[in-house]
């Protein structure tokens, strides 16, 4: 009796919830505010909503056509994620834009309905890195930079803390990982670095979610390495760094991956953490022309998805306001192609593939310095956009080096490689329209 | 009123004995029937297929296999998601190592595979009863968990880790629309359920349901508790390995260890309890239940404040409220929405007399 | 065989190890008292946990904040009581069981609810990373403290339990709710100060666990391993917590440094579950439990 009776109210709420939008650009938010990781996709999500806020207060939308967006939460769940998609994935005029996960595993888990419902997913930073050979993932865009290119970059911040790439030869560095396949996912290419530079390499995983690491750190502790790469997510990275500390291994050692690079990760182990660094996609600080228009058209209006001490305090949320650029500019660049009405996910996914953020772009949209150049292709959904590496100084994140660009030559044969095995296994060609 | 037994006689052994001896229980799982395999297809779309009614079905299966061991034999496990993974993991393997391999094939030793997983754990439970043996259940949890992500064997070293499931296809037809799909685990659901009914019907059930009633009394009247409880580890890990399997390949389409942490064995435990220990119809209701509460609630939240209630509030919110079903539950009614149905059902014979 | 290394392990197993068994001191005198095994004791340390740091944040000062988390963890037990137990009473161990699987979910979307769950950062005065280097070993000056409160809190429950009317009380109505009664105990008011006190116990771990860790949903987790140390110490034991902490944290440790060298790292999820499984097999009440006895 009271499954009919819930089946049947939920019915008839999809039904109404269904009734589409008016005219506008729909795109839908597959955020997680609970859960283990929430204390990140929280603030991510409010850097998100916040800049298609200002977009649409600022400029009007994309093209004369104004935004509208709805958040779902997935609490970093792929089934609840693929509810949520295929929840939103018809709504709004013309079906929804582009889908960010923000979870590897989710990434995984909507691969194969893609090119069936025809919606583009952007997976910055994170997500199935093979997908940036596009010939083989048209769909997929894990754009500015993989994992595999990030780990790139890291050893060559190492090596520009030693003094030069020559510099690597017999140092030892611990590569301490989340035990998951995300953790996993730049074992190879560090061995291949390892192999190339000559350093000895040694993996440390560390047991979900990583609260208890004392262990671990005694193990690496007991290796004595020169350098530790921190590859964390959720709690396991300020566990991370307090134990370092507690193992004498001094945080000016550790580098971490962009999703160990948040206040989250930093502010709880204390002093622990000053000297820490680690990579960032975006540029530290709010001085650049988009956070002022943030708070003078959102938060000023009284319109701001989260506190404003978000914009300065958590680097998640300019995450989360990166993901908001990417998504404008690839809706501002389908509308040079297809006009300015409502994009479709087909017609957005063309807008991303030909994104080219040039300096005047950049300049315009008031992101000159937050974020890098990069262009997409075709046979390229990355990108090759360079990283930063900030470092912790005890209140906040500042520069630790300049733009570095990642070893292409190391990563896209890799790359290639297991893309067209994947292309073998389930019978797909290789090609660019 | 409509639900009389009276004038309906039965003269064989056989329609004595028949599953569903009521004339109307036929007619009403028929019509059931009916409308799951040939209503829906037309009636439902996308959304409502692979985002509610595909996962309802690959969880109430696994939900009839927690069933099996904790609502008929008595045997606390919260090991379940474990023995999907293994399920999952070993239909996979076989499909990549042995090519052109069926992928019905696969799904069956996937649940036979973990079958024998589940009686290994399960042998515990000779020596150790109630809550102690959840432990040992959620030792398999933690160890499996551990196996699958550290040898890298069992993703048959794949570089990222995660591993997509291999397409599946019955004689040139491809299983790829959500259509299909939903068929497919239909059937399969289906047929289980009638297999685990006859089962709990059959001497092994009724020594299951001796075993969990009072063990030694069991012991002392002659049943084998050894094979007895065994045999429902198999079953059950069985059924909940072909759930793991079904759950990776159709719901996820990846194959991975994190799909069956901890949560997903309380979820399924909740699952059981609240449609009611020890029967069928229990694991579909709880099952049912646990999938639409959550999506309930993320619409209604939506609809009745607009944004002003964050997505976060909602999910805080959906935890208190599973939380208080359960204590309700097992205040109320201890057997669950099944017990409650079949209260209905008995009121529904002397209706409209009171008695 | 670096010596120096393996002392380093071991006591900071040692150490780990009564951290865990604050933890299984909670579930303790809740099974001693009512029979129940109380699942949600991980959220109530998340409870309690949050309530305090909450509080410091809004900058209440340090020992008004105590009382009133102290205060607040007996209107929960109060509150467990009513709704929970007492309806519950003399139903399977089961049943309550799962009733307790409920309530943790309840505590932890209640807590997260009202207090938000943005990391709290507990600095108790301690300097966390300071350490006493014996030889090349480093003790965590940390570790040490929460060993000597735990310590202390385990000889206190102990005394307690042996030597007060209101002890016996409770080892009577953990053994036969209906016979307790029968005698003149007043079940719900021994339930309450049992529930309060275990509370306060869940209120100390968590402010140990919660300036080591960070208050946060992770912490409810900390649970998970108290359980291995319940089954090898016994469910009714106090002094039995203890042991199995010491005994879950060293070979936790141990197996993870010089076990994982083999069979791989990250074991230390499920050895101490295997632990618990092997003791299980051999004495299935624990080490210091009291053996069951069933009738037919």
């Amino acid at each position: 009796m009271f499954r009919f009776l819930s089946i049947t109210t939920s019915f008839i709420v999809f039904l109404l919830v269904s009734v589409s939008l008016a005219a506008e650009h729909f795109v839908p938010i597959t955020s997680y505010r609970t859960g283990p990781y929430g204390v990140n996709g929280a603030p991510a999500a409010n850097g998100f909503v916040d800049y298609l806020k200002m977009i649409n207060a600022r400029d009007g939308g994309v093209g004369g056509v104004k935004l509208a967006w709805e958040e779902c939460e997935t609490a970093y769940k792929p089934d609840r994620f693929i509810e949520c998609y295929e929840r939103l994935k018809n709504k709004g005029e013309a079906g929804a834009t582009v889908f960010q996960p923000l979870s590897t595993g989710s990434t995984y888990a909507v691969l194969d309905r893609l090119a069936v419902d025809k919606i583009p997913l952007i997976t910055m930073g994170y997500g199935r890195t093979d997908a940036s050979d596009g010939r083989v993932f048209p769909w997929v865009f894990p754009l500015m930079v993989n994992y595999w290119s990030l780990s790139t970059a890291k050893i060559k911040y190492i090596a520009e803390l030693e003094g030069g790439l020559d510099k690597l030869k017999g140092l030892k560095i611990a590569n301490v990982y989340h035990d998951s396949a995300y953790g996993k996912e730049t074992g190879p290419i560090l061995a291949k670095q390892a192999e190339l530079y000559g350093f000895d390499l040694k993996g440390f995983p560390v047991a979900h979610p990583g609260i208890d690491q004392k262990a671990t750190w005694l193990n690496v502790r007991r290796y004595k390495p020169d350098y530790v790469v921190l590859r964390g997510w959720g709690v396991m990275s300020q566990t991370s760094i307090k134990e370092a500390m507690r193992a004498r291994i001094d945080a000016t050692k550790m580098v971490g991956v962009v999703w160990s690079c948040s206040e989250q990760d930093t502010i709880p182990p204390g002093k622990a953490a000053i000297g820490y660094s680690c990579a960032s996609m975006i540029n530290p600080g709010t001085h650049y022309k988009v956070f002022q228009d943030i708070i003078k058209y959102v938060h000023d209006e009284g319109n701001a998805t989260g506190p404003l001490e978000e914009m300065a305090n958590q680097q998640m949320y300019r995450v989360g306001v990166l993901m908001g650029v990417v998504t404008v500019e690839s809706i501002a660049k389908a509308t040079e192609k297809y006009g300015n009405k409502p994009m479709s996910g087909e017609q957005v996914r063309w807008g991303i593939e030909n994104l080219d953020l040039t300096d005047e772009r950049l300049e315009k949209m008031g992101i000159k310095d937050f974020i890098p150049n990069f262009k997409v292709t075709c046979a390229d959904h990355e990108g090759g956009a360079p990283v930063k590496f900030q470092r912790w100084n005890g209140k906040a994140f500042e520069p630790a080096s300049d733009w570095i660009s990642t070893d292409q030559s190391l990563v896209r044969p890799m790359i290639e490689a297991s893309a067209s095995k994947y292309a073998e296994e389930k019978g797909l060609s290789a090609a660019c329209n | 009123m409509i639900y009389r037994e009276s004038g309906q006689f039965k003269t064989t052994y056989k329609a004595d004995q028949a599953i569903l001896p009521i004339f109307q229980d036929k007619v009403a799982m028929s019509l059931l029937m009916l409308f799951a395999f040939v209503v829906i297809p037309f009636i439902a779309d996308d959304y409502w297929l692979s985002s509610i009614l595909i996962p309802f079905l690959a969880l109430s299966l696994a939900a009839l296999g927690l069933n099996v061991l904790t609502g008929y034999a008595g045997q606390i496990s919260l090991g379940t998601a474990a023995f999907m993974a293994v399920g999952a993991f070993a239909a996979y393997n076989l499909q990549v190592r042995v090519p052109e391999v069926p992928f019905l094939i696969a799904f069956i030793w996937g649940g036979l595979c973990s079958a024998s997983i589940g009686i290994l754990f399960g042998l515990p439970s000779l020596r150790i009863k109630g809550f102690y043996l959840a432990v040992a259940t959620l030792a398999a949890q933690f160890f499996i968990e551990w196996l699958l992500t550290n040898f890298g064997w069992f993703t048959n070293y794949d570089s990222s880790g995660v591993i997509t499931a291999p397409p599946m296809g019955i004689f040139g037809f491809a299983i790829d629309n959500p259509l299909s799909k939903y068929l497919l685990v239909l059937t399969i659901v289906v047929l289980c359920a009638f297999a685990v009914r006859n089962l709990a019907r059959s001497e092994i059930g009724r020594a299951w349901m001796a075993v969990r009633d009072m063990d030694i009394a069991a012991e002392a009247i002659g049943i084998n508790l050894m094979k007895t409880k065994l045999i429902a580890f198999g079953v059950s890990s069985f059924l909940c390995g072909l759930a793991g399997a079904l759950w990776a390949y159709i719901v996820l389409g990846t194959v991975e260890p994190q799909a069956f942490d901890i949560m997903r064995s309380f979820e399924i435990l909740f699952m059981v309890v609240i449609g009611g220990l020890g029967s069928v119809s229990g694991a579909f209701l709880g099952a049912g239940f646990m999938i639409l509460l959550p999506i309930l609630l993320n619409n209604l939240g939506s609809i009745i404040t607009g944004s002003a209630i964050s997505t976060e509030t909602i999910a805080h919110i959906e935890f208190m409220i599973f939380g208080a079903f359960i204590i309700f539950f097992l205040i109320v009614e201890p057997n669950g929405l099944a017990r409650l149905w079949q209260i209905a059902k008995e009121k529904l014979r002397l209706w409209p007399f009171p008695y | 065989m670096d010596w120096w290394f393996f002392i380093e392990v071991f006591v900071g197993g040692l150490l780990s190890g009564v951290m865990y068994s604050l933890v299984a001191l909670g579930f303790v005198l809740i099974f001693k008292a009512s029979g129940v095994f109380n699942f949600a004791q991980g959220a109530m340390v998340l409870f309690a946990a949050l309530t305090f740091v909450r509080l410091l944040e809004m900058g209440v000062p340090v020992l008004v904040t105590m009382a009133i988390t102290i205060g607040v963890m007996i209107l929960l037990a109060i509150f467990i009581e009513r709704v929970m137990l007492r309806p519950l009473v003399n139903q399977d161990l089961i049943i309550l069981f799962m009733a307790t699987i409920g309530l943790n979910y309840f505590i932890e979307g209640f807590a997260q609810l009202i207090w938000g769950s943005h990391v709290g950062v507990l600095d108790l005065g301690i300097d966390q990373y300071a350490a006493f280097e014996v030889g090349t070993a480093l003790i965590n000056k940390f570790d040490v403290w929460a060993a000597l409160i735990a310590g202390g809190l385990v000889l206190v429950l102990s005394l307690f339990f042996r030597y007060t009317v209101i002890g016996r009380a409770l080892r009577a109505v953990a053994d036969d709710h209906q016979a307790a009664l029968s005698v003149g105990i007043p079940l719900s008011t021994i339930w309450i100060y049992v529930w309060s006190t275990a509370g306060l116990v869940a209120l100390v771990a968590g402010v140990v666990w919660g300036s080591k860790l960070g208050v946060q949903f992770a912490i409810s987790t900390v649970a998970l391993k108290a359980i291995p140390v319940l089954i090898i110490g016994g469910f009714t034991s106090v002094p039995g917590a203890i042991v199995g902490g010491l005994i879950v944290g060293c070979g936790e440790k141990l197996a993870e440094v010089y076990l994982g060298t083999y069979i791989g790292y990250g074991i230390e999820n499920w050895f101490p579950y295997m632990l618990a499984l092997v003791v299980l097999m051999i004495r299935p009440e624990g080490l210091f439990g009291e053996k069951i006895i069933e009738r037919v």
